[in-house]
């Protein structure tokens, strides 16, 4: 064989070989960290995890950290999807194809990508500063500006399945349902949302798994709290935050009570985008 | 106007069209307003991290962007450590996370049978889909002490003995770093780039591809020499949108970067970030201390939305394309 094939075939033989390589080291790091996020977190769960609020060394729990994230997590989606899925309505119905719709598709898309942090400073600058001066210093950091601040990590995400799921229901439906007389709200409504309920469904459950995990913008707007609190204007724990917390103190036993918070979360936002998957391919398989 | 007009009761009809009509331009109004507010979340970002970083962005201009001095004790904020320390993170991260995408992206739409795409896929979708909480921790309790062991010894052994590029891997084998910090960047941004890849890479015309086999090229040049021109301002938007995401991430390297404002040549040496200066000091700070830690935000977001705009403007530039 001449020289040049064997050439040719030498850098494909390479370049095949390394991609390969590429696959694994991907691989590879997934199994390491969740292998040592699950080995970590189960030896370290147990009954107190649940019962006993945060404190120092191995007395503490993570009770207010779990209730704190669930309220929050649950306001936070309360906030977003209604105004995430009206919004990805506005786009896909009424602006598919103008200017403003597609400033807004864009400017969506760059939100969905912006670093959380200045997410979390934008909602302390328009929401804690403003509470702490009306309540003369009574209410600073709030759960409340913690689920601003987490429902607007996820509004991006449900306007853009949102608007991606209704373009796919196909126009003979809107002109079928136009053609009986119906006002557009309410074939919006009750025609197309509908239609792609479930589409609009995983976008929600996509926001969640998305805003679940989040640290950065709650560290100040909820804050974090050593003490139970159900109340919206009160400051609030969450698990991310109480894992921060937990994993800069130098003592081991607070970093295997943060180890057991870190399992709790990422099996929570695994399961999630694995049953989104699961909507997704129902999904398709009724479309085709 | 027809209903106006006419002399007795106006029709069940007539009123009932008025209802809806009214009832449809108030339904696009709320949607309008739910629209409207992406576009104010965005500005109100902006602007609010200029207002509340007033203080310094305007009373000391010339000293936050050209100093690196950092001490809130004696006032005095230079942002140059945080801004170099993101960049080169962002830099080391996108460096590692490139290759390995393509690498990826290449296994999974040309050399891997069908049956294995889809379970491997997830699984590289499933990193980004991890907190970045984390991917701090095991940054800071597995990867640190695996780097400290067995990577940075080695390293500063072999290439640091080198002349020129020596004093980047030269130093104490700490763990803690700018190189450590931007591995584990390159770890979370190689499912985003990665994705972007193989999405792009499918849109690339069967018949392109089978001309070019039946030429006799080999697979590696089919891929480099057919799909990689024909998606390359796709592929240059993942890089960006990989980017944009490294420049922004804060939890998975507050922990290892070893928070240090000193900036130095070494990669091995701590150092910081934009965002994990705000992450670490923004509860403590008062007065100028956080006023400076505003506008560092505001810097960081004025950075991630040009970096991502070019992504996207990349990216769209192939859709249209395939529009055609």
């Amino acid at each position: 064989m001449a020289a040049i094939y064997r050439r040719r075939y030498a850098t494909n033989f390479i370049a095949l070989t390394l991609s390969g390589i590429a696959t694994l080291i991907g691989l590879t790091f997934l199994a390491w960290i969740l292998w040592i996020t699950l080995s970590r977190g189960f030896s370290a769960i147990g009954v107190p995890l649940f019962t006993k609020i945060t404190a120092y060394a191995d007395q503490g729990g993570l009770a207010n950290a779990i209730v704190g994230s669930l309220l929050m997590d649950l306001l936070a989606i309360l906030i977003c999807a209604p105004v995430g899925v009206l919004a990805g309505t506005y786009l896909a119905e009424y602006a598919r194809k103008t200017r403003l719709g597609s400033m807004i598709r864009f400017l969506n898309d760059i939100l969905l990508s912006a670093p959380s942090i200045v997410l979390g400073l934008f909602v302390y600058v328009i929401v804690v500063l403003p509470m702490t001066s009306l309540s003369g210093g009574s209410v600073s950091f709030s759960a409340l500006a913690g689920s601003i601040a987490l429902a607007l990590i996820g509004l991006p995400v449900i306007v853009r399945t949102t608007d991606e799921m209704l373009q796919l229901v196909p126009g003979t439906l809107r002109e079928a349902a136009l053609s009986l007389g119906i006002p557009q709200w309410k074939l919006t409504v009750q025609v197309l949302m509908r239609a792609s309920g479930s589409g609009i469904a995983t976008g929600v459950l996509l926001a969640l798994a998305r805003l679940a995990g989040e640290t950065a913008p709650l560290l100040f707007t909820a804050f974090g709290n050593n003490y139970m609190a159900y109340g919206p204007l009160d400051k609030m724990a969450s698990l991310p935050v109480a894992i921060y917390q937990y994993t800069n103190d130098p003592n081991p036993a607070m970093h295997a009570i943060a180890w057991a918070g870190a399992l709790l979360i990422t099996l929570f936002v695994l399961a999630l985008s694995l049953l989104t998957r699961l909507f997704f391919a129902r999904k398709k398989v009724n479309h085709d | 106007m027809n209903a106006t007009s006419l002399p007795a009761e106006p029709r069940d009809s007539d009123q009932r069209a008025l209802r809806d009509a009214r009832n449809d331009r108030l339904f696009r109004l709320i949607l309008k307003c739910c629209a409207l507010l992406v576009l104010l979340t965005l500005l109100g970002a902006a602007a609010s991290t200029l207002w509340g970083g007033r203080e310094v962005l305007f009373g000391h201009t010339w000293e936050f962007l050209t100093t690196s001095d950092w001490n809130p004790v004696e006032n005095k904020y230079g942002a140059l450590g945080p801004i170099f320390g993101t960049l080169v993170t962002s830099i080391i991260a996108i460096v590692i996370a490139v290759p390995v995408s393509f690498g990826i992206a290449l296994f999974l739409s040309e050399i891997a049978p069908s049956w294995l795409r889809t379970p491997v896929a997830t699984a590289i979708e499933l990193l980004a889909a991890i907190p970045s909480i984390i991917y701090g921790m095991w940054g800071l309790f597995v990867f640190v002490p695996f780097m400290a062991d067995h990577v940075e010894p080695k390293l500063s052994d072999t290439l640091g003995q080198l002349p020129i590029i020596g004093a980047l891997f030269d130093g104490p084998p700490l763990g803690l770093g700018i190189l450590t910090a931007g591995i584990v960047l390159a770890v979370m941004i190689i499912p985003f780039i990665s994705s972007v890849m193989r999405e792009v890479f499918q849109t690339v015309p069967t018949r392109l591809k089978e001309s070019a086999y039946a030429l006799g090229s080999t697979k590696w040049e089919v891929v480099w020499d057919i799909m990689l021109p024909y998606t390359r301002s796709a592929v240059i938007g993942g890089i960006f949108l990989g980017l944009g995401r490294a420049l922004g991430e804060t939890m998975a390297v507050t922990f290892v970067l070893g928070n240090s404002y000193d900036i130095q040549a070494s990669l091995l040496m701590p150092g910081t970030s934009i965002s994990s200066s705000i992450a670490n000091e923004f509860n403590e700070a008062v007065g100028t201390h956080r006023s400076a830690l505003i506008a560092l935000g505001f810097l960081l977001f004025v950075v991630t939305f040009i970096v991502l705009m070019i992504a996207r403007l990349m990216l769209r530039r192939l859709s249209r394309r395939e529009g055609n």
